[in-house]
């Protein structure tokens, strides 16, 4: 399912002017990072997906639907949002009811449901907390929790906001497995993110924003590599990134990979480095 | 001098059957920034909730051991005079606004008010703090209609703005962009050569690397390791217990598997370490061609 953003202005009441022009498409089954300093949109941005904020002007457009004209209840057949704060979001008394809320609420037979739920509790690895009480659980199992929720309702376009803040190399690495199958199933992933070394590791399209406008959008090899638009907006290219700028590599390297790779090729040809003979 | 002094510290929260923190001992000095890594769970708030008197007093539970803080006994401290000495910054930046107040400026002078500061001096320090943050454009903001990052600013200026002698900070940039979390880590830095002392719950190991004096290590409620950046975020057990590392030190350690890494250097923390090291074989190469 396609996602067309045009031309999108938001002012939020009281007058701050949070999107200021916005366009944007992305195709089915893409993978895309949003970054960007802090209030420079992205939260207003994704919200306009799934119909929580309408544009003061332009069009958002969910495959052949137009935000503006859909209830947000049917745009969450389309899109799942995992909260910013995901407290926000919980209000079940377990965590299997909190997965099988949406579900339930879409309409799925009781079969479907229970399917759903088992899934997304595995993709979560949450099967052991089942039965706990989301506020029992660490803020970092809470927000697994959010993500489960979003999971089990199985919308073609999935977003997430921040959602690696807070949480451990193990966690992350879920995410990331997560976010892999979901890849894998054909699904559209938007992923808000601070976090330059995961979005370097796990997205191959990122959009860059800075009050309240796209300043660079394109593959990651184009995008975090140029260090001066990243800088405007409070982005630094990512570490692995920064390391090979410093060494003179004549590619952008986005992971260890792509490090090893020209690290080995330039030790087998030096004359290859311009600076290597200086 | 000795500010912070921890003696086999265990605490259980009450109604749970294990305790958040065992056998916990530790010393800090004056002016000394020192970073606390550990996974999920491991017990860095609960160590930082503790420093900052919450635990025992709004948290009961049972504390075991001696926590001494600027020579105080922390059973013994009141929570309302022990908050103008050591601040503490909430993991989560929602829990620190106050409620009562309308605009971001009225917010992060709340607490002067509270204490009686002359106006003048107030709006010193405060307007001081905003920059320090960058939130200057906030000041009349209502602080609920912020964004993530902003509003972790605020929470943090909140708290800047009282001076406390100690500061407690618990992941104080997890919802912040790249460069404003570089910029946090400077003022720190900055606060701590002024004798501030800070102890900083934190993930983002490439920015302890570069600015924090110490590292303490936890897992499951006990101390894994402690001693300099470089030590301890080398340390090649860090994996085992889910500490991240950073990407200078893991491709450095996969290198090294290769022998691209000099065999007489320390696996790298920083990017300057990195550098250097990955220079350094670069030239050894071109020498044998
Ligand atoms: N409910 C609101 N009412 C008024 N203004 C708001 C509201 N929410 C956000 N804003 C403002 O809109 C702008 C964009 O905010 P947004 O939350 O989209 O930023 P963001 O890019 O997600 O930032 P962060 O990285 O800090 O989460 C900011 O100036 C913010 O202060
Ligand atoms: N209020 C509470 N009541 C009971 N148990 C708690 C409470 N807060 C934390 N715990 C438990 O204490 C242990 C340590 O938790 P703590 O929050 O200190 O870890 P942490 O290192 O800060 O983790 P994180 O990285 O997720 O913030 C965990 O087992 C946690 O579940
Ligand atoms: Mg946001
Ligand atoms: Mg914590």
């Amino acid at each position: 399912m396609r996602i067309s953003i045009e031309d999108v202005h938001f002012v939020y009441p009281g007058g701050v002017e949070a999107l200021r022009g916005v366009s944007l498409s992305i195709e089915p089954g893409e993978r895309v990072a949003i970054v960007g300093q802090n209030g420079a949109g992205k939260t207003t941005l994704v919200k306009h997906l799934n119909g929580l904020l309408r544009p003061t002007r332009g069009r958002v457009r969910i495959g052949d639907w137009d935000t503006a004209q859909v209830e947000v209840h049917r745009l969450a057949q389309r899109v799942g949002y995992v909260f910013q704060n995901p407290d926000g979001q919980l209000f079940c008394r377990t965590v299997a009811e909190e997965v099988a809320f949406g579900p339930r609420n879409l309409g799925y037979t009781p079969e479907e449901i229970s399917q759903r739920v088992a899934e997304a509790l595995a993709l979560a690895e949450l099967e052991d907390k089942a039965e706990a009480n989301p506020y029992d659980l660490s803020p970092s199992w809470r927000k697994m929790v959010a993500l489960a929720s979003v999971i089990a309702m199985d919308t073609p376009i999935v977003i997430f906001d921040e959602p690696t803040t807070g949480q451990d190399v193990r966690t992350i690495r879920r995410i990331e497995r997560m976010i892999e199958m979901l890849s894998q199933r054909g699904k559209t992933i938007l992923t808000i993110t601070h976090d330059i070394d995961f979005c370097a590791e796990n997205f191959e399209r990122v959009v860059v924003m800075g009050q309240g406008r796209v300043l660079l959008d394109g593959p990651k090899e184009m995008v975090l590599g140029m260090e001066a638009i990243l800088a405007q907006t409070y982005v630094e290219p990512p570490q692995l990134t920064r390391l090979g700028m410093r060494l003179g590599f004549e590619k952008t390297v986005c992971t260890s990979e792509q490090f090893l790779e020209t690290l080995r090729r330039r030790l087998d040809h030096p004359q290859s480095d311009p600076r290597a003979e200086g | 001098m000795a500010v912070i002094e921890i003696q086999n510290l265990t605490y259980t929260y009450p109604a749970t059957s294990h305790p958040a923190l065992r056998e916990v001992s530790l010393t800090v000095e004056a002016g000394e920034f020192v970073a606390i890594i550990g996974p999920n769970g491991a017990g860095k708030s609960t160590l930082c909730y503790t420093l900052a008197g919450f635990i025992p007093h709004f948290f009961k539970g049972e504390l075991q051991g001696e926590v001494r803080v600027a020579g105080q006994d922390i059973r013994r401290v009141r929570l309302e005079d022990w908050v103008l000495k050591v601040g503490l910054v909430f993991q989560n930046p929602f829990n620190q606004i106050s409620g009562a107040k309308f605009t971001v400026y009225e917010e992060i002078a709340f607490g002067l008010e509270n204490i009686g500061v002359p106006r003048e001096e107030m709006k010193r320090r405060v307007e001081e703090v905003m920059a320090l943050t960058g939130i200057e454009d906030l000041a009349d903001r209502s602080p609920y209609a912020l964004s993530g990052g902003q509003q972790q600013r605020v929470a943090l200026a909140s708290i800047l703005v009282m001076q406390p002698e100690v500061l407690v900070l618990d992941e104080p940039t997890s919802q912040l962009d790249p460069i404003g979390t570089r910029e946090v880590f400077q003022v720190i830095r900055r606060l701590a050569h002024q004798g501030v002392t800070i102890i900083m719950a934190e993930h983002k190991v490439e920015w302890i690397a570069e600015y924090a004096d110490r590292v303490i290590a936890l897992a499951e409620g006990r101390v894994i390791g402690t001693g300099t950046p470089a030590d301890v975020l080398t340390d090649p057990r860090l994996p085992d217990y889910g500490i991240g590392i950073s990407r200078y030190t893991a491709v450095a350690r996969r290198a090294a598997g290769e022998g691209l890494w000099p065999a007489e250097r320390r696996l790298p923390v920083t990017l300057d370490e990195a550098e250097a090291g990955f220079r350094a074989v670069e030239e050894a190469h071109a020498h044998l061609h």
